[in-house]
């Protein structure tokens, strides 16, 4: 299963006429590899074979890694160390170093000290210094997250959920694993998404903006729970901004999907594969050949080029 | 006019019939296990079996065999697990009769109940 897939598509996201519909599905599953452009207001996807990358560089610079799960040590992935530390090694040889990182959540699979104290340690040996955190439902196991916030979100307001700029792009992320309600999804909450509203109410429409969160802001596959039960109003909230790049983990897969002016990105974890939605009986670890697994895990390259609406995704794999 | 009145009648009693039967039934499936203790399974992100009735004082006891944690969570809380990694267990015993909803805090589309009786 090589990554080559040569699908290209174009939408519309600037309301020019390219893409009336405003609705287009670019799915690339895990171990395919995808790359996405965005060249004015048009966003393009090739495979990872392409050797497209070149159109990626811009401005900006950063890497999203997810679902690290330190502390699973079951057949799917018996060295989830090894996996987080050629995540990191592949981070390492990008050839220019991505400003900082972000880690969408599940950093411990158990939310235990040692397991926090692990990451932290491997993700010292990265290239970019910052990371910006969200929680998994992992992370804030036993005690509402209060060892997360201390450890990650020192600046972050409720549950954890904070807001930042980095040359002209405004950065969102999101808390959506927390008061989670018997029978539902992925939640926010009212408090969170009335901060949301007041946070980008004061950007002009023309500033893109990055919403990161652990689980998806799109509903991908409610059966397993793979949404969030109030995206739909926090994305309201982002209608009328030119270019909104939505970044998830939690499915351990990458997909991906464009809406309007809002491109959806699951990244893969970094521990271990999860069956594509409703492929199993469950959304459990998918056990895949050893030789395999590292196709099936992945980072998650963005750049960001100014003027061009350009936010460029780029899945590769930890092989 | 009158004709239509007539089966009106005759489709409510029918249904009404219907109701009663499925409601019996229910009755007669839900007909509590009868012994000191009952083994509940998680597995494949799911309560097994997801509904059942035991009676007052019976020792319920959930093994998760899932290779990610669980909870068992009761909706008011009556009990609440703390996380289960794999073949970890949470035992509850009820006092009251009831009808407890519970489901999984961590997945939470993982619902079952337990029905307790006298």
């Amino acid at each position: 299963m090589k990554a080559n897939n040569h699908d290209e598509l174009l939408t519309d996201h600037n309301h020019d006429g390219v893409d009336r519909r405003g609705f287009l599905k670019c799915m690339a599953w895990a171990g395919t590899g995808a790359l996405c452009v965005m060249q004015g207001g048009v966003l393009k996807s090739f495979g990872l074979g392409d050797a497209a990358h070149k159109h990626a560089s811009g401005e900006l610079s950063f890497v999203q890694i997810s679902d690290s799960h330190m502390g699973f040590n079951k057949p799917a992935n018996t060295d989830v160390v090894a996996t987080l530390q050629a995540a990191v090694a592949k981070i390492n040889a990008l050839g220019a170093a991505p400003e900082f990182m972000l880690h969408t959540g599940d950093i411990t699979h158990l939310s235990k000290p040692a397991e926090f104290d692990q990451v932290q340690q491997i993700l010292q040996s990265a290239r970019p210094k910052e990371v910006f955190f969200v929680p998994g439902e992992h992370d804030v196991l036993e005690d509402d997250g209060q060892q997360y916030r201390e450890r990650f979100g020192k600046n972050t307001k409720g549950a954890g959920w904070y807001s930042f700029d980095k040359k002209g792009v405004h950065f969102v992320g999101l808390v959506n694993v927390m008061n989670l309600k018997a029978g539902g999804m992925g939640s926010l909450g009212a408090e969170q998404l009335k901060w949301l509203q007041d946070d980008v109410a004061h950007l002009s429409k023309s500033t893109p903006v990055v919403v990161f969160a652990h689980m998806p802001l799109w509903n991908i596959y409610p059966e397993w729970g793979w949404g969030t039960d109030d995206s739909a109003q926090a994305l309201s909230y982002l209608k009328r901004f030119g270019s909104v790049t939505v970044l998830n983990g939690h499915i351990h897969q990458t997909m991906q999907k464009v809406e309007g002016n809002v491109t959806f990105h699951t990244a893969a974890s970094t521990a271990f594969p999860q069956p594509k939605p409703g492929a199993a009986a469950s959304a459990g670890p998918m056990k895949v050949p050893a030789e395999q697994l590292r196709s099936l895990l992945g980072v998650t390259d963005v750049n960001y080029m100014r003027g061009k609406h350009a936010l460029a995704v780029i899945d590769s794999t930890l092989e | 006019m009158r004709t239509k009145r007539w089966m009106l009648w005759v489709t409510a009693g029918l249904v009404l019939a219907a109701l009663g039967y499925i409601a019996a039934r229910r009755i007669a499936t839900a007909r509590p296990v009868e012994a000191s203790n009952v083994e509940l399974k998680i597995d494949n992100f799911s309560f097994a079996p997801a509904s059942l009735t035991v009676r007052v004082g019976t020792q319920i006891t959930w093994t998760n065999r899932d290779d990610i944690p669980h909870t068992v969570v009761e909706q008011e809380k009556v009990f609440k697990s703390h996380v289960l990694d794999t073949d970890e267990k949470f035992t509850f015993t009820p006092t009251k009769p009831g009808i407890y909803k519970y489901y999984c805090s961590i997945h939470p589309k993982m619902t079952a109940e337990v029905s307790v009786v006298q």
